[in-house]
């Protein structure tokens, strides 16, 4: 019954969020607008999980004076300041919570993922190889695409880098995307399916106990 | 608590100029780490590691569980039950009790012996996720697709040749992922004009995503020199001068 319950209120849910999608019954929206709002809900008491997750890594770090321990109290300083101010001060603009946000959160993700830029310039010089005609395409095309988004080839007046590279996006890379799509598509309808069905109960596992 | 926004400067020195230095010097840690693994990266990454997280946690806070649970579980049954009237309960509030009570379960995998009860809500919004992404993946990812490709392909000027190239695209990529028949004759080219396309595709990708990325390094780099050294007297003109 431990598996057995789950599984009949998943299908009980995937089945209602079904019928609601072909039956435009203004009940049944508004009981679908009332299940998205409880899984909104299930999923703040989650993120506790998350963090819960996260301390313990950091406080095992700083218990097993792990070499790098010392950083583990600035992430965990850091959260607590943050989250101080996030919970009792709100989080509206001109707030604390705010300045911390836009002058410490938003710089460090910019330059962290400005970062990768300089590691994929390295890997794509140390493995891109036009070996082949397909390793070629792949290579002409990212240096099309990465040209027609700079302004200097404005410059160039003989072809239109720009309008070249628009067309390789909307036309041939589109087929290649929605070829991808239809996949995607297809994993999605079963997996969901298996799912609802209770043959995919991976995500029932680690529960532990008897009667599984 | 009263609200710190009218704190305009700390020490004489506004918290503009202060956060546009705390913003710089976070931005050079970071990029410390191209010379190698450092320290001050170290201090930086754990502080962004902290700060995200207790982001999402706070706006999870004030923008799902007080407004969606909290409030109205305050004001529909708690106020009432504690005001001794019954009859002002709105029950249809009090069904919030249900996600409430399954987010509650969630924490049973704290509990040795109930850890089975975090199943419940983890199987409820796994089989509406599941329940929702059916219908919704095959109008978005299967129907509107099929529509988006099967335009008209005569004449062939005007965007004709482009449809048709579509079709013959989006055709040859499916006959790649198509392992149900041997890639032999007809279907080894449509195949091999498939791998074409999704180099193409590939290609395209890569190239996006490196100039976003390159987008977000001229970004930093610009607000370095054009925002931060203007406060140390440096003024090197260009856009966006502080």
């Amino acid at each position: 019954m431990r598996l057995q319950i789950p599984i009949a209120l998943g299908f009980l849910a995937g089945a209602f969020m079904i019928v609601q999608f072909f039956v435009p019954y203004y009940a049944l929206q508004m009981y679908y607008e009332q299940l998205l709002d409880w899984a909104i809900i299930i999923g703040a008491f989650a993120l506790v999980l998350g963090l819960g997750s996260l301390f313990r890594s950091h406080i095992d770090k700083i218990r097993s004076r792990h070499p790098d321990y010392i950083y583990s109290f600035v992430a965990l300083i850091s959260f607590a300041v943050m989250f101080f101010f996030g919970i009792f001060y709100g989080v509206n603009p001109r707030t604390t919570f705010d300045w911390i946000f836009n002058n410490i959160q938003v710089p460090l993700e910019a330059t962290v993922f400005s970062l990768l830029a300089f590691f994929m310039a390295s890997a794509a010089y140390r493995t891109f190889r036009a070996r082949s005609v397909e390793a070629t395409l792949l290579l002409v095309v990212a240096v099309i695409i990465m040209l027609g988004r700079v302004p200097i080839t404005d410059y160039i007046k003989f072809v239109d880098i720009h309008g070249f590279s628009e067309w390789l996006m909307s036309i041939p890379a589109t087929a290649a995307k929605r070829g991808i799509l239809f996949g995607v598509a297809l994993g999605i309808v079963a997996t969901s399916l298996r799912i609802l069905l209770g043959i995919e109960r991976s995500h029932l596992g680690g529960g532990g106990g008897a009667g599984r | 608590m009263p609200e710190p926004s009218g704190i305009t400067e700390i020490l004489g020195i506004p918290t503009d100029i202060i956060g546009l230095w705390v913003a710089a010097l976070l931005t050079l840690a970071i990029y410390s780490f191209l010379y190698g693994d450092n320290p001050v990266y170290k201090f930086a990454e754990h502080l962004f590691v902290g700060v995200s997280a207790a982001y999402g946690a706070a706006i999870v806070y004030h923008q799902a569980l007080v407004p969606k649970l909290v409030q109205p579980l305050s004001a529909g049954l708690i106020q009432p039950l504690l005001a001794g009237n019954p009859a002002a309960i709105v029950w249809s509030k009090a069904t919030l009790l249900i996600p409430g009570m399954l987010g509650l379960l969630i924490f049973g995998r704290f509990f040795r012996g109930y850890q089975w009860l975090s199943r419940w809500p983890i199987a409820f919004v796994m089989g509406l996720g599941a329940g929702l992404s059916i219908p919704r993946s095959i109008q978005s990812l299967i129907l509107e697709q099929m529509h988006g490709t099967m335009q008209p392909v005569w004449p062939l000027t005007g965007g004709g040749f482009d449809n048709l190239l579509l079709i013959v695209g989006v055709v040859c990529t499916l006959a790649y992922f198509y392992f149900s028949l041997p890639h032999r004759g007809v279907m080894r080219w449509l195949s091999r004009i498939g791998i074409w396309f999704l180099m193409i595709g590939f290609g395209a990708g890569f190239g996006n995503t490196v100039m976003a990325r390159i987008s977000l390094l001229i970004g930093r780099i610009e607000f370095l020199l054009y925002e931060w050294l203007p406060t140390i007297g440096i003024h090197l003109g260009g856009p966006g001068i502080g």
